[in-house]
């Protein structure tokens, strides 16, 4: 005490005091920790500490068959599962050289659609319960639903599906598949206008993330964000547009590009999204395709010695899959690049600044999900 | 007029009862002890109904039932709720400040519960009917900080510790339009009592007589006092995503159900005072015209009883709360603090000239 000088009664002494945000939480949406150093109210530092949910999905798949590996790749990013079984499996695909029907590349591209929308939806609802406002949250599970029925009728699962499989898909879509989507798509699109009456017209909400989160496109790509995040901030990295797979090169879609580099830019290219989703599906149903589901491949099936890549666009961003294979018939190395850890980058540049509900908006406009981050 | 018992007419009864077998001194405190009972079970049924009102309310909003399990309707889902809270053991944390930590609870309900003695229920029953009964109110519900304050500072918890701390800016902030638009409609009555105000609206509602600015005021005291009771979108001190519980995320049991039946009870008493300054309290729905056709239409809204008028006027405003707090995103704080200081105080001053102007002038009917 002796040393230190007797504050004047004129100037209060503060102190910046840290926070630990998580692993329970329920902005975090999952056991991501942060360690926020606070001045008030005001967000002076972020550290995210990982490791609470890390299963070791890349070391287990060293000890498996290649079959059996996708089925690691839902429990990733479980709001994508049908784009991560995808990614994993044409990269197989890649490495045998295998050409697929037609009829399972529609389908593999109308189902990742579907689950672009229902991830979509979950994140409009989550992003506004982040923000305060809960009733978003179920008409968000409520159109999510009316999808995830779909799911469960043609590929019997709902969260992880593993439908998409080395070759095709697992089995055939039912025979009403085509009309049942029709319908689901007509009344999606008649949800929308209460989408933007609740929450995108909404005055404070567009309070809360205009300005707010700002990501420049430098600092976007520096940090290798990608999906939604890094093209709100203007950078053009679409996968399905720049490395075209299963036939995206054939579909007509726009890449949802904003130059608005804040929350409320990253919320309006969610929003178009699930527009260009929707137009995507009807695309492919207006002609879809008869014939094989799947074409016949091995039942062990083992890669050339060699190394392989193939990346996809998830809902969240770009989902790398890198396979090192040995000749056997399990993967000697499988790294996944996955898209929510590379934007977890951007929380600490958006948020140093703000104050602390600027960090929850920050969370859930980037959109992270802790098991792909961590896997 | 029709013959119908009024409850002048009981309270009467009670007091000459009481008068027969004990002495005046006596009967006083019984009279005393008996008013407050009945008030806080009132105000108790009033809560029970707002709480199974806000699921229904929530639920309606967000296409799900709400509760529909226990009793018919789901109606005895907040007794099932209070048994289990009455259960849990109530502990506190580890280093927190025991005594603040127990007391802060108990504060800021009687607190709440003090607001309660100038308000009139009906006509002749007010507990303590005195000529500055509002300036009491408005004196009170600022004491409503303190707790929250005690509970958030000796919990011994950094959200805690922040979320009473935005409280008691809040509280604090939005307190002084409440108060501005309050003497709005005390400069338009020309009384501070409870029972005056009402009575000066016998031949209409102040939101009708007495132009925009009474309009104005209404509007920013309902706003004001959603801030007040720290309901969605004012909901910082609390701000489930941002801070878990805020100022009581260490309470549990009755100890957290004590904070809770506080929100609902700063919700009823708001809703009350708005009602009584703009809306009339117990007084039926009046136009003030002298043709013998809206005289005939105020003699058929003397038909509907008093406390009709009142509780229909409170859960009115309270469903407009649950309304917003189903409705709206929560604000920021900068944006919560810069909403009162630049607009609704500017506003609420220039209103309260506007409204002394138009008094002065004899402008309001």
């Amino acid at each position: 005490m002796e040393n230190q000088p007797t504050p004047s009664p004129t100037e209060l002494r503060t102190e910046e005091f840290v926070v630990n945000i998580g692993p329970q939480h329920p902005a975090t949406h999952g056991v991501l920790r942060i360690e926020a150093t606070l001045d008030g109210e005001t967000v002076k530092n972020i550290l995210p500490h990982l490791g609470y949910i890390h299963r070791g999905i890349e070391k287990m798949t060293e000890s498996m068959p290649y079959k059996q590996s996708i089925y690691l790749t839902s429990r990733m990013d479980y709001l994508s599962a049908h784009i991560n079984n995808h990614a994993c499996s044409l990269a197989i695909e890649n490495a045998l050289g295998i050409e697929i029907p037609a009829r399972a590349k529609a389908i593999r591209i109308i189902m990742d659609e579907l689950q672009r929308l229902t991830s979509h939806e979950l994140w409009w609802g989550s992003c506004a319960m982040d923000i305060g406002a809960v009733t978003p949250f179920f008409l968000g599970f409520r159109d999510r639903e009316r999808i995830l029925e779909i799911f469960e009728a043609n590929t019997g699962n709902r969260l992880t599906m593993h439908y998409i499989v080395p070759g095709g898909v697992m089995r055939d879509v039912l025979p009403t598949f085509v009309s049942d989507v029709k319908e689901l798509l007509k009344k999606i699109k008649g949800y929308r206008h209460e989408y933007d009456q609740l929450i995108t017209g909404n005055f404070i909400f567009q309070h809360r993330t205009q300005g707010i989160g700002y990501l420049s496109k430098e600092q976007a790509i520096s940090l290798a964000c990608s999906g939604p995040v890094a093209r709100a901030s203007g950078v053009s990295c679409d996968v399905r547009k720049h490395y075209p797979y299963d036939g995206y090169e054939k579909l007509d879609f726009k890449e949802v590009i904003d130059y608005g580099c804040d929350n409320w830019a990253r919320y309006l290219v969610h929003m178009e999204e699930m527009t260009q989703s929707i137009h995507i599906i009807e695309q492919l149903l207006d002609n879809f395709p008869t014939g094989d589901f799947r074409t016949k491949i091995k039942g062990i099936i083992k890669l050339p010695e060699g190394e392989y890549y193939q990346r996809v666009e998830t809902a969240r961003g770009e989902l790398g899959v890198y396979i090192v294979a040995d000749g056997s018939n399990k993967p000697y190395r499988m790294k996944f690049r996955t898209p929510s850890f590379s934007n977890l980058g951007a929380v600490k540049p958006t948020t140093v600044g703000l104050k602390i509900a600027d960090l929850m908006a920050n969370m859930s406009t980037i959109d992270l999900v802790v098991p792909d981050i961590d896997r | 007029m029709i013959s119908m018992i009024e409850f002048t007419d009981i309270t009467a009864w009670i007091h000459s009862l009481l008068l027969s077998v004990l002495t005046p001194t006596w009967t006083y405190i019984v009279e005393l002890a008996l008013s407050g009972v009945t008030a806080l079970v009132v105000l108790l049924v009033c809560v029970i109904i707002m709480v199974y009102m806000e699921r229904k309310v929530a639920g309606f909003m967000q296409l799900r039932w709400g509760p529909n399990r226990v009793g018919p309707y789901g109606i005895f889902q907040v007794i099932a709720d209070v048994i289990k809270l009455l259960l849990k053991e109530s502990f506190s944390p580890n280093r927190a400040d025991k005594v603040m930590f127990n007391i802060a609870p108990a504060l800021a309900l009687c607190v709440s519960l003090m607001a309660l003695a100038p308000i009139s229920w009906a006509p002749g029953l007010t507990m303590w009917d005195t000529n500055i009964g509002i300036l009491f109110i408005t004196a009170i519900s600022s004491m409503g900080v303190i707790g929250i304050l005690m509970a958030g500072w000796s919990s011994n918890n950094k959200y805690s510790l922040i979320g009473a701390m935005r409280s008691g800016a809040q509280i604090v902030s939005y307190e002084l339009s409440a108060g501005l638009s309050i003497i709005t409609a005390v400069a338009l009555a020309g009384t501070l009592s409870t029972n005056g105000i009402i009575q000066s609206q016998a031949d209409g509602w102040w939101i009708l007589k007495g132009q925009i600015p009474a309009i104005i005021a209404f509007l920013i005291y309902v706003i004001a006092s959603t801030a007040e009771c720290n309901r969605a979108p004012f909901d910082l001190a609390e701000a489930e995503s941002e801070l878990t519980a805020g100022y009581h995320t260490e309470y549990a049991g009755m100890q957290f159900g004590i904070f809770y039946l506080n929100e609902y009870i700063n919700m009823a008493i708001v809703s009350i005072i708005a009602s009584t300054l703009f809306l009339g309290g117990w007084m039926p729905f009046h136009l003030p015209f002298d043709y013998p056709v809206v005289q005939t239409f105020n003699h058929i809204m003397d038909f509907i009883p008093t406390w009709m008028w009142f509780f229909g006027k409170m859960f009115l405003i309270i469903f407009f709360m649950m309304w917003f707090r189903w409705t709206f995103p929560r604000l920021r704080i900068d944006q919560l603090l810069k909403l009162e200081w630049k607009y609704l105080l500017p506003i609420s001053i220039v209103n309260l000239l506007f409204a002394a102007v138009i008094i002065v002038l004899h402008w309001h009917l």
